[in-house]
């Protein structure tokens, strides 16, 4: 008989995670150690040469935070995952074990600002340059790869731009020059988008926001699709023996997922970013209803935009949940429906009339929309970049990072869609 | 041809002896690393390869015919354009299945050996299967495709 193919909400309870062998608990038992005996000195040699599977410290692994990467890496149709302390590092993870000294990276110009700072900053500092063009170009994609380009960085909802990838079409390209193409899947969630089903071949998340849903932990994840050919000549690491770890050839051992392996043995045991199995168990928690929770988050957001449209206080709205929306075409066809309208998630901006002043004004008016630099909470929150997080620049520079001087950008929240809504249009009252 | 949960598992469940076809006595080759890994899970490991006497403890033989026990699994670690005549050795000793490893896939010699009644696997590692579907994969973040509400057996 033929596995079933389980859906979504049913991965979102259920994947990773069957009741524990030794005590029967039906919920997630939370590993709290370090380390992990071995039976006998065979044993540990073995585990040590990874020719059994088995958990040695938990800087490497750790039953735990295994959950929570089979988890993700199911609900996005991947191969295997590797869970890291933050969104950054799961980053991070991905692109120091593709990347060495001499390579060079092609990105979408409009990322979230610290996926820029890593690129253009950390990583040039260790050798590897970035070219940035313009996500919704494929000819800038093509145009800028190179002989010594290893790989491709896009996000396939931006934020804050809500710029929508064209993932298959920039895949064909990555693909055309044989290297991988990375998405950020933050802002949709895997609910909403699988980027492996479009032709990405490494998928990460700070899970942080949408995944864990309550706002409280730091985490993030790297999904590994199984399909890219390793062996293309271009990616040497993969292939040869391991300096890192003696000598294991991971492409050849462990096949499919042997970027995640290589990942895990090479760069989070070395680098040390691990994730608390705390950590991991809230965001576990929160992924069980995050079907449900996108759906409304899908729901107000679309209310929200609706309702911004036609009020007299608001210039413009940016939401790709809109039918006129530029990316409108590529949400419905790369996301998930929700309530008969293409699932645009919950992030949308919008510009108060009257600039920076009624900007301020705006948020500085709302009640229970909450001011901070978060997305993803069940609480809906709202920020004006121009006098935050973009306050540096001077207008010139702000618009060119996308950031005009009105420009508010609400991650809605689960609260009563009428209450969110009472609460914009008080705010707009107030920037006047 | 064999990939669905349950079949796998009954294939590992009731099998005991290993013949392994072209195992290496190199310990950071695969062959080796998933020899071993059964052998520790309480499998007999048979090594078939004619250039060594003997690997992980057991005698080598150089050819499955020799073979002077039952065996369950005769698992294929040969190129696919070479694992026809060991499909018909397999069949000839009466082995229960036929187990071709990853990256090997000669359809005609699965075709052979299911045709004669053995349960075929192909492009499939032995070991990865095995920890899938009775733990110790879950523990490398990798997606085992195992969604079940009974305690790990």
């Amino acid at each position: 008989m033929a596995d079933r193919r389980f859906k979504p909400e049913t991965l979102a309870i259920h994947a990773g995670q069957i009741p524990d062998a030794a005590t029967g608990a039906r919920a997630l038992p939370i590993y709290q150690t370090t380390s992990f005996v071995f039976d006998n000195a065979d044993h540990a040699a073995s585990l040590f040469n990874l020719q059994t599977f088995g958990n040695v410290y938990s800087r490497l692994s750790n039953p735990t935070v295994a959950v929570l990467e089979e988890r993700v890496a199911a609900l996005e149709g991947g191969r295997a995952a590797l869970a890291s302390a933050s969104g950054m590092a799961a980053e991070a993870m991905a692109l120091l074990t593709l990347l060495q000294s001499g390579d060079h990276v092609v990105a979408a110009g409009a990322l979230y600002g610290g996926s820029v700072s890593m690129l253009a900053v950390n990583l040039a500092r260790l050798g590897i340059e970035t070219t940035f063009v313009d996500g919704a170009s494929i000819d800038a994609f093509a145009a800028a790869m190179r002989p010594s380009t290893r790989a491709v960085f896009a996000e396939s909802l931006g934020n804050p731009s809500l710029a929508v990838l064209d993932i298959a079409a920039v895949a064909d390209v990555a693909r055309a020059h044989g290297v991988p193409l990375i998405v950020d899947n933050t802002v949709p969630s895997p609910f909403l988008c699988n980027p492996i089903r479009f032709g990405a071949d490494i998928v990460v998340h700070s899970a942080t926001k949408y995944l864990g849903g309550h706002g409280t932990t730091l985490a993030g994840v790297m999904v590994e699709s199984g399909r890219f050919p390793w062996d293309n000549g271009k990616f040497p690491g993969m292939i040869e023996p391991s300096k890192g770890y003696h000598g294991v050839k991971f492409f050849e051992t462990f096949g499919d997922f042997g970027f995640t392996m290589r990942a895990r043995m090479e760069t989070l045991r070395v680098y040390g970013a691990a994730l608390a199995p705390t950590s991991a168990w809230q965001i576990l928690q929160g992924i069980e209803t995050l079907p449900l929770r996108m759906e409304r988050h899908c729901a107000n957001a679309l209310a929200v935009a609706r309702f911004l449209q036609s009020h007299p206080r608001v210039g413009w709205v940016n939401y790709p949940g809109l039918d006129d929306h530029p990316g409108h075409a590529l949400v419905a066809r790369q996301m998930r429906e929700v309530g008969g309208a293409p699932g645009a998630s919950g992030l949308l901006a919008f510009g108060v009339k009257g600039g920076l002043a009624a900007g301020v004004r705006f948020i500085e008016a709302a009640q229970l929309m909450s001011h901070l630099a978060n997305i993803g909470d069940t609480r809906t929150l709202v920020i004006h970049p121009a006098s935050t997080t973009h306050r540096q620049l001077d207008e010139a520079q702000q618009l060119a990072a996308g950031v005009p001087q009105d420009m508010v950008r609400i991650s809605v929240g689960l609260e009563h869609v009428d209450d969110i809504l009472w609460d914009i249009d008080q705010a707009l009252a107030a920037s006047a | 041809m064999a990939d669905d949960i349950a079949t796998l598992r009954r294939i590992l469940r009731t099998s005991r002896t290993i013949a392994v076809v072209g195992l290496s006595a190199e310990w950071h080759r695969p062959s080796y690393f998933a020899a071993k890994y059964m052998q520790e899970h309480g499998y007999r490991v048979v090594p078939v390869n004619p250039r060594y006497p003997e690997i992980l403890g057991e005698r080598c033989h150089a050819t499955l015919a020799t073979i002077d026990a039952p065996v369950d699994i005769v698992d294929v670690f040969r190129r696919t354009e070479d694992v026809m005549p060991i499909a018909e050795q397999a069949i000839a000793i009466g082995a229960k299945c036929l187990w071709q490893q990853i990256g090997v896939k000669n359809e005609a010699a699965a075709a052979l050996a299911a045709g004669a009644g053995l349960d075929v696997v192909m492009d499939h590692c032995v070991k990865i299967e095995h920890a899938r579907l009775f733990g110790g994969l879950n523990w490398a973040g990798v997606n085992t495709g195992v969604i079940s509400a009974r305690r790990a057996v």
